[in-house]
């Protein structure tokens, strides 16, 4: 290979290795991170044989991290952080020490170094944010308890993950293992070690105070937006070489820095501008750390890899568990929390590198602990599976006690809601306003709890239960309404209810077209689509600002309400044929405007008649004050 | 065909006792006869459908009025019905035949009783001061106008009188258009072809009619 085209031959393999394997990966349900680590295997010293030196890679990949750290420190927003101060640096360090704790003392019993211990303690206590978030994306449990708490420790985690890398090094030097170059300098000065650091980060903050936002400022007006990104990729460089020679962790310099711009003026353009890199070096870094796993080891110790990896889980489910009943976090919810947080993560991979830089683990250690955690990422989903179909139906029915009340006694209030989100809520609220009772059904043991504060009888269950229903009183009552968000819960509440409480009428939250015609088919009568009222009013309010009066634009608005149920009745039948409800709305849409264009126009002659004398054909003398008295 | 359009309008029916119950009685009579609208209860949102309240005008040869007097005049939604539905170009103007030939019968209750329309009384003015905006209405559009059935005092007046003037309006409706016994001879309503009167100018019987409205006074006082 020629020295020149050296670069050339490796981009090939590692972009290749990327774009095959990551979607591939996420096919599978894996996560990207899953797809960058098999890359890696595949192309290293154990699968094609592609790559064969990784640890090149490996320092080259590590700029990646340190640009994650940037950009953590840049998103770091200290009044929010003051906000969650609880949530993140209560829990999460009582997650990060308890776990770490237990995995050091548990790597001690088995007769472990210290410093390995240590380190296989941090690395396996963190977990990934990128699979953590992805799944409560995915499953929409951001806004829960069990949602917030796993960003918080997640967050936590990310801003602990600093003081740890600086620290390793550190560690390296106190217990007097062969450390880096620094290092061995420190050794002979400490105190000028401990100095040069100090001044270091002195500089950065106060530098980055004074000259930063200025400098770039600067190089913003000068308008030429590659050079604003080579400036932020260069403060960033320059950043981590500064801390580097002084021995000091180069992510802790970075994330100083990003810090420094948080507030700034700049924030949202660096954030644009060094994701890309950050996206593709963070991927980099994850296949040199597959490429990097030494399979001898793994292959020569299968059961202890398996042991750890079991170990590792068992022992942060354990802590976590502890932790979600003491938060609390609502019952359901509790198996994803210690799912998302158990398993290891990225960072982890991050520290097994910073330990074995500063030679605190062996090599052959790291590859055995970057296996486990590699293999526990991958068993996150199948742990998903198992606690849905396993562990939540236990606990659903484990649920209703007393922290749950769910419906012990019959109720009898004239209309039941099932539902109590934000549809269901104004529902209810206008009711109780004018005085009716109604008996509350949700599945969310906090929205039940909200409404039971607020004097409602609200009940905590599946409303698409037939015993639920009956309980609440659904054999009687009046009206039921159905205002669940989920469509198919919302159907099959519907299917209950006519088969078994005819007597009651249905008032039902349509999600979308779709969703109506599917209730329409059912027969029910009163359907509202959740967001066409809302859309409407603003649309009033676009008319209004571009010149409309308000009453012609509130009219024209409740119009249009009034043609547009009148053609989603018309294209009921023709849902299946697209051409047909294609052809339908448009000549729904043309004939609203044609009769709107007719209306305008007629008004308009109207007008200019009247402006000419009420009625040439007539002799009697026009109404006194015509033009204003008789307008229609 | 239906031969009468009852349109009426009351702002709460719920807690009506005349209008309701006027109401009720027209809609008992045969469907084929007499078609009655509550606006409020049709229009909860005031978007009238005008295409379809003048198809209904179209059919019928008797439109009748019938609502609670509220500040001398309409309840906001009837007046808007008469806006909108009595459309220039339609009912009135230049090819405004629409209406030609029909008649405009007023059923309406008051809450003063009769002696309060008095010039003595709080009212100040006898009730038929309060109709010209009516009668004019109903000329412009070349409509007959029909001598009012009216009940004062609503609020107070006995079941017994209420009754009668519930069984009054249902004799009438049913009677249509043989009112030949009130003294009142309806104009053939065929607006193919118009009465002999020109547009505008208020037909003979109708001006005969406008001082004696037949009212229903409260049992208390002496008629006025």
């Amino acid at each position: 290979m020629e020295a020149g085209t050296g670069w050339l031959h490796a981009s090939l393999i590692y972009l290749g290795a990327a774009v095959i394997a990551v979607p591939l990966a996420r096919l599978l349900g894996l996560g990207s991170i899953i797809g960058y680590l098999a890359a890696g295997i595949a192309i290293g010293p154990w699968g094609l044989k592609l790559v064969t030196d990784p640890q090149a890679m490996l320092s080259f990949a590590e700029f990646g991290v340190v640009l994650m750290l940037f950009l953590v420190g840049l998103e770091l927003q200290p009044k929010r952080l003051w906000a969650l101060r609880r949530p993140i640096f209560g829990w999460g360090s009582v997650q990060l020490l308890a776990c770490t704790a237990l995995i050091a003392a548990a790597a001690l019993a088995a007769g472990l170094d210290g410093k390995l211990a240590l380190v296989a303690g941090l690395a396996l206590a963190m977990s990934s944010t990128a699979i953590g978030l992805g799944v409560l994306n995915e499953r929409k449990m951001l806004p829960t308890t069990a949602g917030q708490n796993v960003l918080s420790v997640s967050l936590f985690q990310d801003i602990a993950a600093i003081p740890i890398l600086a620290l390793l090094p550190l560690l390296a030097v106190a217990g007097g293992g062969a450390g880096l170059a620094e290092a061995s300098q420190a050794a002979d000065n400490p105190w000028l070690g401990a100095a040069k650091a100090a001044a270091v980060i002195a500089a950065i903050i106060f530098g980055g105070r004074l000259l930063l936002r200025p400098a770039l400022r600067w190089i913003a007006g000068s308008d030429t937006p590659e050079i604003f990104t080579a400036a932020s990729l260069l403060l960033v460089v320059a950043t981590a070489a500064l801390m580097h020679s002084v021995g000091l962790s180069m992510a802790l310099g970075a994330f100083l820095a990003g810090v420094l711009l948080a507030e700034s003026e700049y924030r949202r353009e660096l954030e644009t501008d060094l994701a890309p890199f950050k996206g593709l070096l963070l991927g980099l870094f994850f296949i040199a750390v597959g490429m990097s796993i030494d399979f001898a080891v793994v292959l020569a110790y299968p059961g202890v890899v398996a042991a750890v990896v079991a170990g590792f889980i068992l022992l942060k489910a354990l802590v976590l568990i502890a932790m979600a009943r003491v938060m609390p976090v609502p019952l359901a919810e509790r198996p994803v929390f210690v799912t998302l947080l158990a398993q290891g993560g990225e960072f982890g991979f991050v520290v097994l590198q910073a330990g074995l830089g500063a030679s605190l683990i062996s090599a052959q250690a790291s590859s055995l602990l970057v296996a486990a955690i590699a293999l526990s990422m991958l068993c996150t989903p199948l742990i998903l599976v198992l606690c849905d179909r396993f562990v939540a139906p236990r606990l659903a029915i484990q649920g209703q006690g007393p922290a749950q009340e769910e419906i012990a006694q019959a109720q009898h209030a004239p209309v039941i809601i099932c539902g109590f989100g934000r549809y269901g809520q104004i529902v209810g609220r206008l009711i109780y306003a004018c005085g009716l009772d109604a008996t509350v059904l949700d599945h969310d043991a906090e929205q039940v709890a909200g409404a039971r504060f607020f004097g409602w009888p609200a009940f905590y269950g599946d409303a698409t239960r037939l015993d639920l229903l009956r309980m609440a009183g659904a054999a009687e009552a009046r009206v039921i309404v159905v205002a669940v968000d989920d469509i198919e819960a919302s159907l099959a509440i519907v299917d209950l209810a006519r088969q078994h409480f005819a007597q009651a009428r249905l008032v039902v939250r349509a999600r979308n077209t779709t969703h109506w015609y599917a209730l329409a088919r059912r027969g029910v009568q009163h359907v509202e689509r959740e967001t066409l009222d809302s859309a409407l009013m603003s649309g009033r309010s676009v008319l209004e600002l571009m010149g409309w009066e308000r009453h012609e634009a509130r009219t024209r608005a409740l119009r249009f309400r009034q043609h547009t149920l009148e053609l989603l009745g018309e294209m009921a039948p023709h849902q299946e044929d697209r051409n047909k409800l294609a052809s339908v709305a448009i000549e729904g849409r043309r004939q609203l405007e044609e009769l709107w264009q007719r209306e305008r126009q007629s008004s308009q002659r109207s007008q200019a008649q009247r402006g000419g004398g009420f009625d040439a054909t007539t002799s009697a003398p026009p109404p006194a004050g015509s033009r204003t008295d008789t307008q229609a | 065909m239906t031969d009468i359009l009852v349109v009426t309008a009351h702002p709460q029916m719920a807690h009506s006792r005349v209008t309701r119950q006027l109401m009720l009685a027209a809609a008992k009579l045969p469907a084929h006869r007499v078609h009655v609208r509550d606006l409020y209860a049709l229009y909860p949102d005031y978007l009238i459908d005008v295409a379809a309240e003048q198809a209904c005008l179209r059919r019928a040869s008797l439109l009748v009025w019938l609502q609670p007097i509220y500040w001398y005049g309409m309840p906001p939604l009837l007046k808007l019905w008469l806006d909108e539905v009595f459309a220039f170009g339609w009912a009135y103007g230049p090819g405004g035949q629409a209406l030609r030939g029909k008649h405009l019968w007023l059923v309406a209750s008051t809450g003063g009783p009769a002696e309060s329309y008095a010039p003595d009384g709080y009212n100040h003015f006898e009730f038929e001061a309060f109709l010209p905006p009516y009668q004019q209405s109903a000329a412009l559009t070349g409509m007959h106008w029909l001598p009012p059935l009216l009940l004062h005092g609503a609020h107070q007046v006995d079941t017994a009188t209420l009754q009668g003037h519930i069984e009054a309006l249902a004799d009438k409706l049913q009677r249509w258009p043989d009112w030949a016994s009130d003294g009142i001879q309806p104009h053939a309503s065929n607006p193919a072809h118009p009465s002999t009167g020109k547009a505008g100018e208020p037909p003979a019987s109708a001006s005969a009619s406008a001082s004696a409205s037949t009212t229903v006074p409260s049992t208390a006082r002496p008629a006025r």
